[in-house]
């Protein structure tokens, strides 16, 4: 049949079919968004503004305040990046600055590559059982509760998980740099450590922060891992040991579970908070690479 | 003098903390395959790939529902993902600048960063509570949405690089263009597309999260599209999470296979594009 089309209808055709992907997949992005508003705008109306600042989740009497899973998020992430950013510097500096060849940097590119391969609930399980005994280990002989699972726990383990992301993209900004001010700095006799600090660093800041801002979402995001060793409370944490809990983890925790409409609208809500958060951190990743790549 | 040798002081000392930081971050990896290796190897035997899990306390059993599970659900979201990926990334890379690629370039930039769970939340309310099941469509639906963008790039990426010549050369001996691109300018670039392909399963095939609520799980071998399905990653985390030894042994030996596919892709994907790039 389609050998006894036109050459015109089949050109036709065929651009027809690109444009019309085109157009399909950003229609799907928009009806995703549609999607979680309208399936959370009960929830919207009657939870109001204490959605953001009630401290109590409690389905049962039917209040839904996010206030500490929001807390969560933000403590868990923010946790992860600081103990991930040395680490990750690190990489990046070794493998696009320092040692750009050779065995050892195919063997760390390569470590840094089978990281980001390991799926996150395979985190999860390692984690439950080898690093929350060991925490737990720590909290006896500091003398609190030995929960084990917790904050502490789930920092780690997403700190863990998030290294290659931040490391890889920052590693390739720094190749990026110059070699002609690289060297110009050398010949003027600064040390390795200057020509880091003052060449390299402010060069690549643009990469760097979109590497970090990358990491970031993939934190605020992750779920199986989290939900694994964080211990599933919906209360503020009262310290680093303390159980608490996530966005993501939440929804995975409750959702199939949610019968009353006003519940699943609320997981909605935490669902579209996390996809505008999100896409926003991507957004605002996109604006600091084309702000300051124009620089160079 | 004195100063210098304090730069030179600190600067060896910076130079050692990033090598000794960069192979610390290295120690997690070593950990992780190494328990892995330890807990996961001694849970394969013949059963564990081609028998169904065994009632508690039985001891023995396997994981086949799982294993065909997640095959059926990855050739699902291959089936979804591949053309429709291809297809877009051949029009982004053909329209850089036109009003509708910079809106669909911008739709696959934020899908990628959407989490995967509210993935998995939007496509239970698409296809799960409409079709009032759980069901392996759905969470191979689930899965085609986050292998998308991966698609999406590569194909993009790759086709971008291919010289403007080689179109204008085939455009010129009056070749119709549907056939210069299908038949010139995508075989150039089916190292970086394959490539990517490989990439995105890699990436879905660990994924858990929209798989809770859209495949679901299934003690039972299952081939139907329209009933929930048990798939690998997803076992593991309803064995890992409860309180049963022998449960615990098979998540390891699972946990064993699936990282072991998951580097099986990466490394095919590598080797691919080693083995195939077309130098210009």
């Amino acid at each position: 049949m389609l050998r006894s089309l036109s050459l015109q209808t089949k050109e036709n055709i065929f651009q027809q079919i690109l444009a019309k992907s085109a157009f399909f997949v950003a229609a799907v992005l928009f009806l995703f968004f549609l999607t979680l508003l309208v399936k959370a705008w009960l929830a919207i109306w009657s939870n109001g503004f204490d959605f953001f600042t009630g401290a109590v989740w409690d389905p049962l009497t039917g209040v839904y305040g996010a206030f500490p899973l929001l807390f969560g998020t933000l403590l868990t992430s923010v946790l992860a990046l600081l103990l991930t950013l040395p680490f990750a510097l690190s990489i990046a500096l070794f493998l696009g600055e320092f040692f750009r060849k050779g065995l050892a940097a195919s063997a760390l590119r390569s470590s840094v590559e089978l990281l980001a391969g390991i799926p996150s609930v395979v985190y999860g399980f390692w984690a439950l059982f080898v690093l929350v005994p060991l925490i737990r280990g720590l909290e006896i002989t500091l003398g609190v509760v030995p929960l084990g699972v917790g904050v502490l726990a789930a920092s780690l383990v997403l700190a863990i998980m998030i290294v290659p992301y931040a490391a890889s993209l920052s590693a390739e900004t720094i190749k990026l740099v110059p070699q002609d001010i690289r060297e110009a700095a050398y010949s003027l006799g600064a040390t390795r450590y200057e020509v880091v600090r003052r060449v390299i660093l402010p060069h690549a800041r643009s990469g760097i922060c979109a590497a970090v801002l990358l990491a970031l979402g993939r934190a605020l995001g992750e779920t199986m891992a989290v939900t694994m060793v964080i211990g599933n409370a919906n209360k503020m944490p009262a310290s680093l040991f303390d159980a608490g809990n996530t966005m993501a983890s939440l929804i995975a925790n409750e959702l199939a579970e949610a019968t009353d409409p006003l519940y699943v609208s609320s997981l909605m809500q935490v669902g579209l908070l996390l996809f505008l958060v999100s896409a926003l951190i991507n957004l605002a990743g996109r604006y600091v690479v084309k702000k300051f790549s124009v620089e160079t | 003098m004195h100063n210098l040798q304090i730069r030179q002081l600190i600067s060896k000392t910076f130079f050692g903390m990033v090598c000794l930081f960069s192979f610390l971050s290295a120690l997690p990896l070593v950990l992780i395959l190494g328990y892995l290796l330890a807990k996961g190897v001694s849970a394969l035997n013949w059963q564990f790939f081609c028998r169904m899990p065994q009632p508690l306390g039985e001891a023995g059993g396997g994981i086949a529902n799982a294993l065909l599970g997640s095959a059926l659900l990855l050739a699902v979201a291959f089936a979804l993902a591949v053309p429709l990926g291809l297809s877009l990334g051949i029009y982004l890379a053909e329209n850089k600048k036109s009003r509708l690629a910079d809106c669909a370039r911008l739709a696959v930039e934020i899908l990628q960063g959407v989490p995967s769970i509210v993935v998995g939340l939007v496509i239970y309310t698409w296809l799960v509570l409409p079709l009032k099941t759980f069901s392996a469509l759905s969470g191979g639906a689930a899965l085609a949405l986050l292998m998308l963008p991966v698609i999406v790039r590569s194909t993009e990426e790759t086709l971008r690089l291919i010289p403007l010549e080689l179109k204008e050369a085939a455009l010129a001996l009056g070749v119709p263009y549907y056939r210069t691109i299908l038949r010139v300018i995508v075989p150039s670039g089916l190292s970086g597309i394959v490539t990517g392909v490989l990439l995105s399963l890699a990436r879905v095939a660990g994924e858990t999260a929209p798989l809770l609520f859209t495949a679901f799980g299934n003690p039972f071998l299952s081939w139907r599209l329209d009933r929930p399905i048990e798939s690998v990653p997803h076992l593991i985390f309803y064995y890992a999470t409860s309180p049963y030894a022998e449960w615990h042994r098979l998540a390891w030996g699972a946990s064993f296979v699936l990282v072991l596919s998951v580097l099986c892709l990466n490394l095919a994907a590598k080797f691919l594009t080693r083995r195939w790039r077309v130098q210009f």
